[in-house]
């Protein structure tokens, strides 16, 4: 038998290597660009002014996005209030009692056509329920919006981790003679907690940076938030007007802004990075 | 399935902690579903309070199936069904009304894999003592101590209350789980192959444990160790694909057994 050469596979595998390394490079080099990018413009517009004060009109020296800070913060808050316990709601029924009946599998199924929605349309949506009927934007109507996205991921999550506690330690729960809502509760929920606290984190940073969704609903505002039901200044919004204007104090604001969420969302996922291998 | 009574079994049969007298399991004509598939059938047998009856067999026999009617544990399967009765002194547990947080404070349960709950040690004792009892702090520290103390293990823990119950090793989180169940004074305790995933040396610890608790609870252990069958145990059930081959004494099990699939099984020419 005639011994075949070993070196087109060597050279083979090289090569796969190589595009396997260049494709990975390429997907970090574009990352950190980005990254740098919003970092090194937008860090410029840090300065006292900008996380105290309200906007300028355009050419008008100084200024800040103090109000939209605020208003982000808010609608985010707002919108883990009442997308967490919700989700989290879901994601109990799917894992502790739907299991695999067919009214859980369609739950299952509509949270996942939820999930690939795209955000214009959920915030359109809530338009057309919020803001209509009552006659204007307000940080309900954000919130709501902003809630309606996270549903999916925290129900997914939630589901996962709960699936992840072993079926042995509810057994032991019940068979102490312990009611069913508290199994669920103290015992498997106390065993998930770490990655049901990254499953809402994860959530949050996901919509901290939504856009779409605000535009219809909480759209925006140059003043200090006064009440809720009223349009509410917000970061992402104030990136989209601000970078489309002709302004250059004002599309220099607008870096300010995107490093600013660009940052809270890298922190966000670090902390749940470092909260799941604490877990381990 | 009546018991081989012209043998002699010792009656030491003591009060139990809370003043109760052991509780006695009467079991008719148990048969168990998994969806269409049938694993028990036709199961009768007598548990004698104060005792302990060993269940043995080769896998997948039912051992643990029948075990798990005893506390009505398998509902949390929806697929999982049991027909017949099951009667805890004189009352059919299986009955629809029951209370089940009833039932299982009177009937413990020890699994295989030790559980402890994602909580200090201290806390695992006290979750069932707080779930069941309304204590005050002093009185729930006496309790949790008792508990500890009858499970062989507060020696070794009383330092560590505080400390995470995953934090033990296998065989106290065994005695742990043990300790957690008896806190709340059942009248029955039921071993699911209680040393199967621990070491030797555990092993021989837990079995010592029982001993102790002999007579003041009924206990029933699944085994697949027929060594500890014959050590530990007054009675010993022998179940061969669903059915309850014999049950009797155990020594007179072990050493005359009537028929001879029992014997073929312990003497190790099957399972």
């Amino acid at each position: 038998m005639k011994k075949r050469s070993a070196l087109p596979r060597k050279i083979f595998d090289k090569i796969a290597a190589l595009l396997a390394y260049l494709a990975a490079f390429a997907g970090l080099f574009i990352l950190g660009w980005i990254l740098y990018t919003v970092a090194a413009r937008g860090f410029a517009s840090f300065n006292l002014a900008f996380f105290t004060e309200l906007p300028n009109p355009p050419g008008i020296e100084g200024g800040g996005l103090a109000n939209a800070i605020l208003g982000t913060i808010i609608l985010t808050l707002l919108a883990t209030l009442i997308g967490t316990p919700l989700g989290m709601l879901a994601g109990i029924y799917l894992s502790e009692y739907g299991k695999n009946s067919k009214f859980a599998e369609w739950a299952r199924f509509f949270s996942n056509i939820l999930m690939g929605t795209p955000s214009i349309i959920i915030g359109i949506f809530v338009y057309t329920f919020l803001v209509v009927p009552f006659g204007n934007f307000s940080a309900y109507a954000g919130a709501v919006a902003l809630a309606v996205m996270m549903l999916p991921v925290v129900a997914r999550t939630t589901e996962d981790m709960l699936q992840m506690v072993p079926s042995a330690m509810r057994e032991a729960a019940l068979a102490l003679g312990t009611p069913r809502w508290k199994t669920t509760l103290q015992i498997v929920f106390r065993a998930a907690k770490s990655g049901l606290i990254t499953g809402v984190l994860l959530a949050v940073a996901r919509i901290s940076g939504e856009t779409a969704p605000l535009l219809f609903t909480a759209l925006n505002s140059p003043y200090w938030i006064s009440s809720l039901s009223e349009p509410t200044p917000n970061l992402t919004v104030t990136i989209f007007n601000y970078a489309m204007s002709p302004y250059e104090d004002w599309q220099q604001m607008a870096w300010g802004a995107s490093f600013l969420i660009s940052a809270g969302v890298l922190f966000v996922t670090l902390t749940t990075r470092f909260l799941l291998k604490e877990k381990k | 399935m009546e018991i081989n009574s012209d043998v002699f079994v010792s009656n030491t049969t003591e009060l139990s902690a809370n003043g109760k007298k052991p509780g006695k399991i009467e079991v008719r004509n148990l048969n168990f579903f998994y969806g269409e598939h049938q694993a028990l059938f036709d199961n009768t047998i007598d548990i004698e309070p104060g005792k302990v009856t060993a269940i043995i067999g080769p896998s997948g026999c039912g051992k643990s199936t029948h075990l798990r009617v005893y506390n009505r544990i398998f509902e949390l399967y929806p697929e999982q069904r049991a027909e017949g009765e099951v009667l805890l002194d004189g009352e059919n547990i299986l009955a629809r009304d029951v209370d089940l947080i009833e039932l299982r404070k009177r009937v413990g349960m020890i699994f295989q894999k030790p559980t402890p709950f994602p909580m200090s040690v201290f806390d695992n004792v006290a979750y069932g003592l707080k779930l069941h009892y309304k204590l005050s702090k002093s009185e729930l520290r006496e309790r949790v101590e008792k508990a500890l103390r009858q499970a062989a293990l507060w020696d070794e823990v009383k330092d560590k209350l505080n400390k995470p119950g995953t934090a033990l090793s296998g065989g106290q989180q065994q005695r742990l789980s043990i300790a957690r169940a008896i806190a709340v004074e059942p009248e029955i305790l039921l071993m699911d192959e209680p040393t199967s995933a621990i070491d030797p040396v555990a092993t021989a610890k837990i079995e010592d444990l029982i001993e102790k608790l002999r007579g003041k609870y009924t206990i029933v252990i699944v085994t697949h160790n027929m060594q500890q069958a014959a050590r530990i145990s007054d009675f010993t059930a022998f179940f061969y694909e669903g059915h309850i081959v014999e049950y009797g004494v155990t020594k007179e099990l072990f050493t005359r057994p009537k028929k001879k699939q029992t014997e073929n099984y312990i003497t190790g020419r099957f399972g």
